[in-house]
């Protein structure tokens, strides 16, 4: 993948991943060196509410982009779009997405996936009454005893069958689930389910993985892990954008972070930059959240009061600009 | 004691019958849409009926056998499509929606009077006008033979002993071969840690194999069943009927074990999950119910090889009927739904000669014995349902996960 990206070498080397990033202005659909996913005008109502509403967003080939957003921001509405789960309600006006020079407005969920580009889901849909091997063998492409004449010859896919279940172990062996292997996926807990489905994405050696919460109730132990093995995927030439709520997890591996916030891009940038940015801490990161809550230090009486007392002024705050809208719209209907 | 084995005689011939392979047939392709595919069809009788018409209409305008056969698989196909290009995009229950009506429009339309000419209308076909194109391929001669040939008359002038003896025989590999099954389900099960023995591998299943030949061996030497060599309901429909069953078990076997088949499984399990891994849910779903339909097409045909073309004979009861024999013997199973078919349609002769000889005529008649029937079956169903919902061959364990 790197040959495709002018001047810098690799983007195993975290040197040449910030001077590629360096050239590209930290505002909001900011027009990247090598895009690999262009989005454009596109737009998701429901009823009243509009949930998604880009105008412009690019990603970048070969680095890891993190979407964060409050809760309700559209994140998930945005990844069910651009994968062909959700249609925009924008479509016939504008609304245009491509993938790797591919246009995708009018592709299948399916198809979407074959041309490369994989997502897994915040809720995760594990297949419960397979094993998580053939949870696993079914993430591989191109298989040949999956066409219906060829799947009666046992012979004609015996040999391809083998491999995928060798690449199907080494995956499970990386998200130390194999001992799990030939247990029912629906026995399987809800952080090792995210595994699964994770390792399965993965399965279809897929040029860009979409993640959406993809460390959500994984301990901390294999979050890191994970951390290296996402890390090393780029190494390799995937491009990884992946949706989290956890801060150090995006400040730690994301090169590029995306803000979401009532369905609109409001931010773009390196993480550190994105952080600091006023807007952001308004809207979504909160004041505190540098600091640890569970630091003992915190814990002293007069800075909790503090902290609760500003987090109540926000909240209601946060309530007047709701119920506004709310009378705004009571009044509309 | 003569009443009981005149029973004991009914439920062995109707378990063999042409009827019940027919049937047994149509489960098969019912347990590829419903048990593997999730696929709720509630018209396989549609499917039979077709093919029992395709069949039954071209034989009567002298065309040849195996055209006729390829004109109900036809039809079959697409009677599919037609239902599967708009349902299938739509959730699960819209089929079942759409395929019962559609089957139901079916036979209303063979009971037409307009169709008389060709569907001969609610009277339907006569055997005889059809059949003879099939009973001529016969190559088992004339005279009537005698299942198994080596029975309890051949030993001690045929004494009352001799036959109890093999009804015991029976008994026991049936209890054997239960504890054998049980064995290697038990051994199968990837969570066990005890360490595996004798009986738990390949040894396990010859002698299950073994064991279910001489059971059925043993009830053939007890109770003899005589027929015709060839003719209209003789051995050479039976021997046809329960090759069909027996092709089209392995054809399913083969089909499910491979990949494709894990495609059925995983679009049961979550449909937008095999989107996501690049798979065409739709048209996995429609081979389905195509290959499913075919087996139901198939079905119809070698149950009108006995007996008439009559579209009220396969309505929306034997729709039911499949889906009781399909849960009797474990959906997404491979021997589930001929067990289950086999089971289901001996219980209710059983039920219903029972009935009819030890009831007098005065509380329940023989009509009412037939309903009464029914409804044993019926009760029996739902106590299925409530203690061994995974049906007599089925796993356990993947209910805990139904989702
Ligand atoms: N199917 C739907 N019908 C109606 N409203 C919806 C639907 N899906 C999402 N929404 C609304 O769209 C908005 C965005 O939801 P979305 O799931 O994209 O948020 P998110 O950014 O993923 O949040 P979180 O971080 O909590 O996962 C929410 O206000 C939600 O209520
Ligand atoms: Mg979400």
């Amino acid at each position: 993948m790197s040959e495709t990206t002018i001047g810098t070498p690799s983007l195993a080397d975290p040197a040449a991943r910030r001077a590629l990033m360096a050239g590209v202005t930290p505002e909001p659909g900011a027009a990247k060196q090598d895009p690999i996913l262009k989005v454009d005008k596109i737009e998701r109502r429901f009823g009243g509410i509009t949930a998604v509403d880009v105008e412009h967003l690019e990603v970048q080939r070969g680095i890891i982009t993190a979407l964060i957003g409050p809760n309700g921001a559209g994140k998930t509405t945005f990844f069910n779009l651009i994968t062909g789960f959700d249609k925009p309600s924008s479509a016939g006006s504008g609304a245009a997405w491509e993938f790797d020079g591919r246009s995708l407005s009018k592709t299948s969920a399916s198809s979407v996936a074959k041309a490369g580009m994989v997502r897994t889901f915040q809720l995760t849909k594990s297949l419960n009454r397979m094993t998580v091997m053939d949870n696993m063998m079914l993430g591989a492409q191109d298989q040949s005893g999956e066409n219906l004449l060829k799947s009666v010859f046992k012979p004609l896919w015996r040999g391809q069958e083998k491999d995928v279940e060798e690449k199907a172990k080494e995956l499970l062996a990386r998200f130390k689930l194999l001992e799990k292997k030939d247990d029912y996926a629906g026995s399987l807990s809800g952080g090792q389910r995210k595994l699964l489905e994770m390792a399965r994405a993965l399965m279809s050696d897929p040029k860009m993985i979409m993640l959406d919460e993809p460390m959500a109730g994984v301990n901390p132990a294999l979050t890191q892990s994970l951390l290296g093995h996402i890390q090393a995927l780029r190494d390799e030439g995937m491009t990884v954008l992946f949706v989290e709520h956890d801060m150090h997890v995006v400040r730690h591996i994301s090169d590029w972070v995306v803000v979401m916030a009532e369905g609109r891009v409001v931010a773009e940038g390196p993480a550190d930059t994105v952080m600091s940015n006023q807007a952001v801490i308004d809207a979504y990161l909160g004041a505190h959240h540098d600091t640890d809550l569970g630091d003992d230090e915190v814990l002293t009486e007069g800075a909790l009061e503090q902290i609760e007392a500003e987090v109540r002024a926000d909240e209601a705050a946060h309530e007047a600009v709701d119920e506004a809208k709310h009378d705004q719209q009571g009044d509309k209907s | 004691m003569d009443t009981i084995l005149d029973i004991l005689s009914a439920v062995i011939r109707e378990a063999i019958s042409p009827g019940t392979a027919a049937v047994a047939i149509a489960v098969i392709g019912l347990n590829l849409h419903f048990g593997y595919t999730g696929l709720l069809n509630f018209g396989q009788s549609g499917f039979m009926l077709l093919g029992a018409y395709g069949f039954a209409i071209s034989l009567v305008h002298d065309v040849p056998l195996p055209l006729a056969v390829l004109v109900g698989l036809g039809l079959a196909f697409v009677f599919a499509l037609v239902l599967g290009i708009p349902t299938l995009q739509l959730r699960g229950d819209y089929l079942a929606i759409v395929t019962i009506s559609a089957a139901e429009i079916i036979r209303f339309v063979g009971r037409l009077s307009n169709l008389k000419d060709l569907t001969g209308g609610a009277q339907g076909i006569q055997g005889r006008t059809y059949q003879p194109a099939f009973v001529d391929l016969s190559f088992f001669g004339d005279g009537a033979w005698t299942l198994a040939p080596f029975n309890y008359t051949d030993v001690a002038d045929g004494a009352g002993w001799v036959r109890a003896l093999g009804g015991l025989v029976f008994a026991a590999c049936i209890v054997a071969t239960v504890l054998v099954g049980r064995r290697l389900k038990r051994a199968a099960d990837p969570t066990r840690t005890a360490p595996r023995t004798g009986l738990d591998g390949t040894l396990g299943k010859v002698a299950a194999v073994v064991l279910v030949l001489i059971g059925l061996y043993a009830l053939f030497f007890a109770m003899p069943v005589t027929y015709g060599r060839s003719g209209v309901n003789g051995w050479w429909v039976r021997a046809v009927a329960w090759t069909l069953v027996a092709l089209s078990t392995l054809v399913v076997y083969l089909l499910v074990r491979s990949p494709w088949g894990r495609l059925l499984r995983g679009v049961r399990e979550d449909e937008d999950a095999m989107r996501s891994l690049g798979r065409n849910v739709f048209a996995v779903k429609m081979q389905s119910l195509v290959i499913g339909g075919l087996f139901g097409a198939l079905g119809g045909m070698v149950y009108v090889l006995a007996s008439t073309v009559q579209p009220d004979a396969l309505g929306r009861q034997i729709t039911f009927f499949s889906y009781t024999a399909l849960l009797l013997g474990g959906a997404a199973t491979i021997l589930g739904p001929v067990l289950g078919t086999v089971l289901f349609f001996s219980a209710r002769i059983l039920i219903r000669e029972s009935a009819r000889a030890y009831v007098p005529d005065s509380i329940m008649s023989a009509q009412q014995t037939e309903q009464f029937s029914f409804i044993v079956v019926g009760v029996a169903l739902v106590l299925l349902v409530i203690f061994r919902p995974q049906g007599i061959l089925g796993n356990k364990r993947e209910l805990r996960f139904n989702v």
